[in-house]
Parts: C-alpha cells; structure tokens; sequence
C-alpha cells in the first residue's frame, strides 16, 4: 500500500517485491522468473500461475520494450503530480513477455503510438526512490 | 443453471439523489431498504439475509440493530466494487435457492459528493493493493487514469472516437432529464462534450460519473413466493459474475479491450435462455462512456471493435435500438454503484419507468462492471 509521506504515493516493498525495488536503487530493472518452469512473471507475486512453484529467480531485463497503450495525465487527482500535469503514463510490453507501466520522457502526446520501441530509465526522486520511466528506443 | 428463474425483484427504494444529503451513510442506507421493503408488502423482521457493500462502512448488523430483526440467517459482501450489486443478486438468490433465507436485503448507499471521493479511497482498498505499490507511484493513481488506456487501446485498434463516447453521454443525459431523479439534468449535446476538459486523455470530463449521496435498495425473494407479495415480480433469467485474467492490474491484461463481462455473459444468457437480440432495454454500468461501450461488445450486442458504431445516431437513446440506462446511469443520475441500475431495471419491467418506460419492456438485463475489471449481469423479465 502506498503512503502519503513527501506528498507522493510511495510504495511499500514487500518481501515479495523487495528485490524489484532494490534492482531500481541500482539501476537495474529485475524480474521475476519461476526456478522451476522459468516462465517471467511481473508485477512479482508468490505463485507462478504456470506450475505453482514458490521457488523465485531475479533476471535482469534488457529494459527494452514497445508501447501497448497509454494515457495522458490532465486532471490533478493527486497534489503530488500537480506540478507535472500533463504527463503520459504508458503501459509497455517489455521484451520479456511482460508489461509494466511507467511515465514516458522525451516524447509528445501526439508521437505516442501502439508499437513505438522505448527503453527503461531510472529517475531518483527527492524522497531517495528510483523509479522507472520510458524514453523513446534509438 | 440451478438459480435460473429461481428469485424475483420483489421490492425496490431509492432516497433522492444529490450531492449533499445532510444525512449518514447509514440513515440513507436504512431510508432506501425501508422504502425497498415497503414496496414488497414486508416487514423489516421478515429480512433474514443482507449483502452489504463494503466500501460503504454500513454492516448487516446495522440493519439488525435498526430493525430488530430477531434471527439474520445470512450475510455477506460481494467485494467488487461497481460489479458488487448485480453479484449480490446472484448470491442472494443462491442462498434462497438453498434454503438459508426466504428474502434477501441489498442495500447500496454513499455519500460520495459530501463525503471522502473515490479517487482518494481506492488507495485504500485492499483490491488495489498491487496498483497501489507499482503503478500509482508513476502516477497512474485514479480509477479515470487507470482505465483511460483500456480505452485508448480501443480506438488505436478498431477506429472508436470520442465522438462515440460523447453519443453515449448525450443519450444517457437525456435520459437524466425525463427521469425525475436525477442531478445533472442539463441538456447536452455532441459538442458538449467535446467541448469538456480533458481528464485522463481520452476521457474527458463528461465521460466521467458522477459523486452523488444517497441510498438504493432492493430485496429478493424466492421465485415461488414472489408472486404472493406486493407487486408484480420481475424474474431473475439468468445471473453470473465475471473475473477477468489480470483481475487486479488492467496492465498485465492479455488483451485490454475485454472485460470479466465477457465471461459472465454467456453464462447469463445460456442461464436465462435468450439472447442479446432478445432484450428491450439494457442498465449498463457506466463509471465511464467508454466502459458501456466495451460492454455493449462484451454482452454480445455486437462483435468485438464494433462498440463505437452501434451506438452512433442516438442508438443507445430511447426509441433507438438498444435504450440504455433509462434512469440516467452514473454518468447523470447518481453513481449508487450500480444498484440504482438494478432499481431501474425493475421499474422498467413493472411498466413504471414512467417518462423514460420503454414500451412493452419484457425483458432486460442490468450489469455491473467493478474495480479493475470485475463484471456482472443479470438477465430479468416481468413476471
């Protein structure tokens, strides 16, 4: 659950996703992968839903990805973005058969379009978080 | 298929819908549940079973407590969130159909205007748990945001507009202002609504429900005994729920466009014995334009991609083919969560929907769409 603290929502690591958080702080986008079958989950959970395993791996992902949908923040539904309105949150299938979501940088809301490669990017907030964001791939 | 035409829509209430009650949460909840059984000839004493909506903070025992109910047999929630109401039909009439109660309460009140707004309490939610830790950090934090680009996926693969969303507002707010209660009661036109600010691109303002207070109600009683209370029953058909893959992250969804309707659908009308070419008017749960219209494909009204033109040149309006939301939905009369939806539907096959009936509705069915995709729906006909 998120909390309040520095006017944004922080997450809360659990001990499920602690080392997703950890491989951001280093800038390393880490994922989960089942040690039985090897299927890549995200976001991490305890299960894999393909063989039921509890045993968990952390690969690193090559951070490369392309554009699945998106959207474009206008509304201040939360003081801590205020400032950053408007900004595109894209949802992004990763090349590991995944997706997560994340701002976009670098880019315009009238150059989004399903498809277009971007890389992962690692932003430190003030609040001493890393978060992942996309820029647009070479 | 055991529930089929096995419970009845045997009493409805609702308070007035505005956007500050001066009342509790409870006292509107017990208002629109008196009023609901009322309706159906009852007593509060012959209630034995109530499923509460738990976002509302209201328990069963409140109504135990309110109205001395000597022996409640059952109670429960069905946890989610917009598709709770219609789930709750389902579940009351599964607990009827076993023998545990005779006739079930589903109360469904807020004060979502004057109180605390959805987009500060989803983070609350236990449901958002996992959007809470990974996607509003981003800034994907409210319901609009998280939802906006199931949407934008639809339009960049099958061609929908906003204009389309827009038709589903117009008719809808026309709906509004024939009910008789209802908050936004101002015409609207096309231009309107693209006239109307941006929220989560592509959702603007008027493709967003409202906050609304008040209270709805309804009780359900077994099949068989319905026909001895107050008023003509209206039948349950056929009634399923939905979960859809990824249930709690609409980002992890294999495909974005599909809902946890597209599941229960088919079960409903498989349950109920018709079909979508079989129903007179149509309650769909509408927290977004954009949210109809992917249930108008999921239902099965027409295939998938085929949402933006079906309901083009006002066919979701009355007098077009498929009436929706006749009491103005969550978009203009009031967001009750969808029980108001339920309310509607039942006057609708009384032949009571008074300025917006539709003539010789038979039958219908109501649903209900929750959280991050949950769905529901109801197939009803009068009895």
């Amino acid at each position: 659950m998120p909390t309040e603290a520095a006017g944004k929502p922080l997450p809360e690591p659990t001990r499920d996703s602690k080392p997703y958080w950890d491989g951001l702080n280093e800038g390393r986008l880490l994922l989960q992968q089942c040690a039985a079958c090897r299927k890549i989950r995200h976001y991490p959970r305890p299960v894999c839903d393909a063989c039921y395993s509890m045993e968990v791996a952390w690969i690193e992902a090559s951070g490369r990805g392309c554009v699945h949908s998106w959207t474009v923040a206008h509304h201040p539904f939360h003081p801590g973005f205020k400032e950053e309105l408007p900004y595109i949150v894209a949802i992004v299938d990763l090349e590991e058969g995944v997706r997560m979501n994340a701002q976009m940088r670098g880019v315009t809301p009238g150059e989004m379009r399903i498809g277009l490669p971007v890389r992962v990017a690692f932003e430190r907030t003030k609040e001493g978080l890393t978060l992942p964001a996309f820029v647009r791939a070479p | 298929m055991a529930l089929k035409e096995r419970g009845a829509i045997t009493g409805i209430g609702e308070t007035a819908y505005s956007k500050n009650s001066g009342k509790s949460v409870v006292a509107l909840q017990m208002q629109a549940s008196l009023e609901a059984i009322a309706d159906a000839g009852l007593s509060p004493t012959d209630i034995d079973g109530v499923i509460v909506y738990g976002p509302s903070g209201v328990v069963a025992e409140d109504f135990v407590t309110n109205f001395g109910i000597p022996d409640l047999r059952f109670s429960a929630t069905t946890p989610m969130g917009g598709a709770s109401a219609v789930a709750a039909v389902q579940c009351a009439i599964a607990v009827i159909v076993s023998g545990v109660c005779r006739h079930v309460l589903i109360p469904l009140g807020r004060n979502g205007a004057s109180g605390s707004r959805i987009g500060a309490r989803v983070r609350e939610m236990p449901q958002f748990r996992v959007v809470g830790e990974f996607e509003m950090p981003v800034g994907a934090i409210a319901p609009a945001q998280l939802y906006a680009p199931m949407a934008r996926r639809h339009m960049e693969l099958y061609g929908t507009t906003s204009r389309q969303f827009g038709e589903i507002a117009v008719a809808t707010r026309r709906h509004a202002a024939l009910h008789g209660n209802a908050i936004m009661t101002a015409p609207m036109t096309l231009e309107d609504h693209h006239a109307s600010r941006m929220i989560a691109d592509p959702l603007r303002l008027f493709d967003c429900s409202l906050e609304s207070d008040g209270a709805a109600a309804i009780v359900v009683s077994a099949a068989e005994r319905a026909r001895d209370l107050a008023r003509r029953p209206v039948y349950v058909m056929g009634v399923a729920e939905g979960h859809p893959d990824s249930p709690s992250v609409i980002s992890q969804r294999p495909d974005l466009t599909t809902l946890g309707l597209a599941k229960a659908a088919p079960r409903a009308f498989a349950m109920a014995g018709v079909g979508p070419g079989d129903i007179d008017v149509a309650e769909i749960y509408d927290c977004f334009t954009y949210t109809v219209l992917c249930e108008i494909e999921d239902l099965g009204f027409c295939r998938k991609g085929e949402g933006g033109p079906f309901v083009e040149g006002g066919a979701t309006a009355l007098g077009g083919r498929l009436p929706v939301n006749t009491h103005g939905g969550l978009l203009s009369q009031a967001h009750m969560a969808g029980l108001n939806h339920v309310v509607e539907l039942v006057r609708q096959l009384r032949g009571a929907g008074g300025a917006t009936q539709v003539p010789d509705a038979e039958i219908g069915l109501v649903t209900g769409y929750g959280d991050m995709g949950d769905g529901s729906v109801a197939v009803m006909r009068r009895g």
